[in-house]
């Protein structure tokens, strides 16, 4: 589905942000990014849709090679590739409507665009994802007006209305209060899996990684030092990854409302290289 | 018994006295060199209170009869200053596009642009419409122009600047969805940048109506036209009802315009 | 999580993408005052495409007429440029002597209503007109040359100057004003030790600002014979020595330009 080779960025500044990442993803597994800021996290996964340009490095997405694309074709497979970001990034003057049916432009045409004619079926598909999400009715709300949760819903809404092969997240939490969080990633993941299309979840909650992630890799400064199912993050890993700290209280996923346990979602996917 | 040395107050250290003095030694000395060399002669300046007067005298009254002579070029005046904002708006566009370092295609349209705009904007009204007056003849079309070309600079510039100010978060997102470069200034930067379009093409028509009146001295059209015609012909009269309407359409424009810039931003 | 606003009633499966102005009718009624606007406009100035390509030609001539400039005549120029220059110094030094008891005069926490309501007029009027129309009357009224030129330049500075000194005067904390009262001090020492202290930044600046304005103005009102190198514009284009003209053009960009960067720099070091 996905492989990423030798991932290499470095920036203009001398900076190596990444220093050659390995990683292979088969079919609709929900990856969780840890590690600490600047280790590379952003980086990384805005390198797959070639946000950010890699050094070196192949990212080769359902056979295709990304990092060779042109331009215009690199528009054409981002569309494939759902992004949700941790600052929401919707246009603050348009409406909810408007935000998510932005998410097709990739697939419509300027003067569409423009005149904001979009096909009624993408108009029915975004109306379907805005009630998923539990937005239904908020249409025509100005995005500027939602609360932090309900903007990060339409992110995702956004991200999804592209049908995309796989998502790719950014931190969605970090700007969020806990309880909203555990919401908004149970969103993503519910939905993930109902798609059966994989996701790469940047996120630096650990409890929270561990509760919704199949498979979790550590980056640490720019390499990926962990790879390996939830279960088996332990103190050694963390200190691997973020460095000598009392893990005790981080690792178990907490169980505030009882609804939380350390098991994996119920449909397991297949395993990638987990050494 | 004291040592002697009396505690002195200084207002400012010795550096700070040679740095003032030097100042206004220097100031004083510029200027001193502008009156003496300024050619000025004397007994036409002494005059000058009694000539003053004599031209206010002879505008008084004004004839208010030439009214409906006026009306005309008023409205010229308007026009020529809607249509010309309007006009470097749509040219403007893309050069602040060129010329914010966010969006601009290359080094090489970024400093085209930036020169188009300093040039426009260091050349007076007055002179392009002299210029547009020798390629296009005498008329409204000249002032149009000159009025459009002069508003290029200003509104590129400010429109740049805003466009310089954006959140790139949103123009990120737009790009993730694989949107072309067109779609993403539609979508992502256009909105952001709303009010600073408003604002700037409310400021800049204010201006524009201003030196809309006054190219008509060079023969570009609008109540200029009009002014000089009276002045050729000593009209005194004529010539207070002309500054009458100038005055009453200047301060009307920026009562609008300040209210407009008020409710926008 | 409650919504801070409510959500409209339950979506069809149509959607009408949002417009700047809701009313269907105010819409479609604007949209169309525009374009009879345009159309009633461009036929009033007369302007049409068939004009415009007429132009083409005539200013191939002119741009070819004007390249390369022609410097034969810098005599004239520098002449000219220094005129520009000292009537901008002049009058930018009297402008701010004129202009700050005319500020005072229409800071409404400082003046009784008469001397505002005087100041007010004389700052209104000698805004409103530009500066050119003030430069027209005051060659008819002083004659050709420089001395008209100054006047115009210190008429449209003290205004300037005048306006927005009082705003900030108008500004100041009223407290300062109070201490100074207090000690006994009346009138001219109150000014000195409690308004000035508090605008004499700001006016520094606007000082700054307004002497780059009236360069800029001091090299076009030439045009109508009120000095500066203006006048050797405007006589180059009657003559068409052309590349003269862009001699001239050239050299008053360039010192725009310079004015420009000097101003801005010295008044961010003073800020």
């Amino acid at each position: 589905m996905l492989q990423v080779e030798n991932l290499v960025k470095v920036y203009p500044s001398g900076e190596r942000a990444l220093k050659g990442c390995n990683l292979t993803i088969e079919g609709a597994q929900v990856v969780a990014m840890i590690g600490p800021s600047g280790s590379g996290k952003s980086t990384f996964i805005r390198c797959i849709n070639r946000l950010v340009e890699p050094t070196e490095g192949r990212v080769v997405l359902d056979g295709v090679d990304v990092t060779a694309l042109g331009m215009a074709r690199l528009r054409r497979m981002r569309r494939q590739m759902g992004m949700i970001f941790q600052e929401f990034n919707l246009v603050e003057r348009l409406t909810v409507m408007e935000n998510v049916l932005s998410g097709r432009l990739g697939y419509v045409s300027f003067l569409r665009a423009l005149l904001r004619r979009y096909p009624r079926q993408d108009i029915a598909a975004a109306f379907r994802l805005l009630e998923r999400v539990g937005l239904a009715g908020y249409h025509n709300n100005r995005a500027d007006a939602l609360s932090g949760g309900q903007r990060q819903r339409v992110g995702i809404a956004r991200a999804l209305v592209q049908q995309p092969k796989i998502l790719l997240v950014d931190e969605p939490t970090s700007s969020l209060d806990p309880k909203t969080s555990r919401v908004i990633l149970r969103l993503i993941t519910e939905l993930a899996a109902e798609r059966e299309i994989p996701a790469i979840i940047n996120i630096h909650d650990v409890s929270l990684a561990q509760a919704f992630a199949h498979r979790v890799v550590g980056l640490s400064a720019g390499e990926i030092v962990f790879d390996g199912a939830p279960h088996q993050v332990s103190a050694e890993t963390l200190n691997a990854i973020y460095g000598e700290e009392d893990w005790s209280r981080t690792i178990r996923p907490v169980t505030e409302e009882g609804e939380e346990t350390a098991d994996p979602p119920a449909t397991p996917p297949i395993a990638a290289g987990v050494p | 018994m004291s040592e002697g040395t009396e505690q002195v107050w200084r207002r400012h250290t010795r550096q700070e006295s040679l740095q003032r003095f030097s100042i206004q030694f220097g100031l004083t000395a510029i200027l001193v060199w502008a009156v003496a060399t300024l050619d000025i002669y004397w007994p036409f300046a002494l005059d000058a209170p009694r000539q003053a007067l004599d031209l206010a005298r002879r505008m008084v009254p004004p004839d208010w009869a030439f009214t409906p002579h006026v009306l005309q070029p008023l409205l010229e005046t308007i026009n020529i200053a809607t249509l010309g904002t309007l006009l470097a708006f749509v040219l403007a566009f893309p050069i602040a596009i060129m010329n914010a370092r966010n969006t601009s295609y290359n080094v090489l349209t970024f400093w085209v642009a930036r020169v188009i705009v300093v040039a426009t904007r260091s050349v007076n009204e007055l002179v392009w419409g002299l210029i547009f007056v020798v390629i296009f003849g005498p008329g409204a079309m000249a002032g149009t122009v000159a009025i459009a070309v002069r508003s290029i600079g200003f509104v590129a510039k400010l429109l740049a600047e805003a466009i310089e100010e954006i959140d790139r978060g949103q123009v990120e997102a737009i790009e993730a969805t694989g949107a072309n470069r067109s779609k993403v200034f539609l979508v992502a930067i256009l909105p952001q940048i709303m009010p600073a379009i408003m604002g700037v093409a409310v400021y800049r028509l204010d201006i524009n109506i201003r030196q809309s009146s006054v190219i008509g001295l060079v023969g570009a059209g609008g109540l200029g036209i009009v002014l000089t015609g009276a002045m050729n012909l000593f009209r005194w009269n004529r010539v207070a009802v002309i500054l009458v309407a100038i005055f009453l359409v200047v301060v009307a424009s920026e009562t609008i315009s300040a209210a407009l810039r008020k409710r926008v931003t | 999580m409650t919504p801070p606003v409510p959500p409209t009633p339950a979506p069809e499966l149509t959607w009408e993408p949002p417009h700047l102005i809701p009313n269907f009718w105010w819409r479609w009624a604007t949209v169309l005052g525009l374009v009879a606007y345009l159309a009633y406009a461009s036929t009033a100035l007369d302007l049409n495409w068939a004009r415009f390509v007429h132009g083409l030609p005539r200013a191939w001539d002119f741009i070819s007429r004007m390249v390369p400039p022609s410097f034969e005549r810098w005599e004239l120029i520098v002449s000219g440029g220094l005129e520009s220059l000292r009537m901008a110094l002049i009058s930018s030094f009297i402008g701010v002597v004129i202009g700050v008891p005319v500020a005072v005069g229409a800071s409404r926490n400082l003046s009784p209503w008469y001397v505002y309501l005087l100041s007010r007029g004389y700052i209104a009027i000698s805004r409103t007109f530009p500066e050119v129309i003030i430069a027209i009357l005051f060659v008819k009224a002083f004659g050709f040359g420089a001395f008209a030129g100054t006047l115009t330049l210190v008429a449209a500075a003290s205004g300037f100057i005048g306006k927005l000194l009082a705003e900030d005067i108008e500004d100041i904390d009223p407290g300062q004003v109070e201490a100074i009262r207090a000690t006994g001090a009346g009138g001219m020492k109150v000014l000195l030790y409690g308004v000035f202290p508090q605008v004499l930044p700001r006016l520094v600046g606007l000082a700054i600002y307004r002497l780059d304005i009236n360069l800029r103005a001091s090299t076009i009102i030439g045009i109508v014979g009120a000095g500066g190198i203006g006048s050797a514009l405007f006589h180059s284009f009657k003559r068409y020595d052309y590349d003269f003209t862009l001699a001239i053009l050239l050299v008053i960009i360039a010192m725009v330009m310079v004015a420009e960067l000097v101003s801005t720099e010295l008044r961010r070091r003073i800020q």
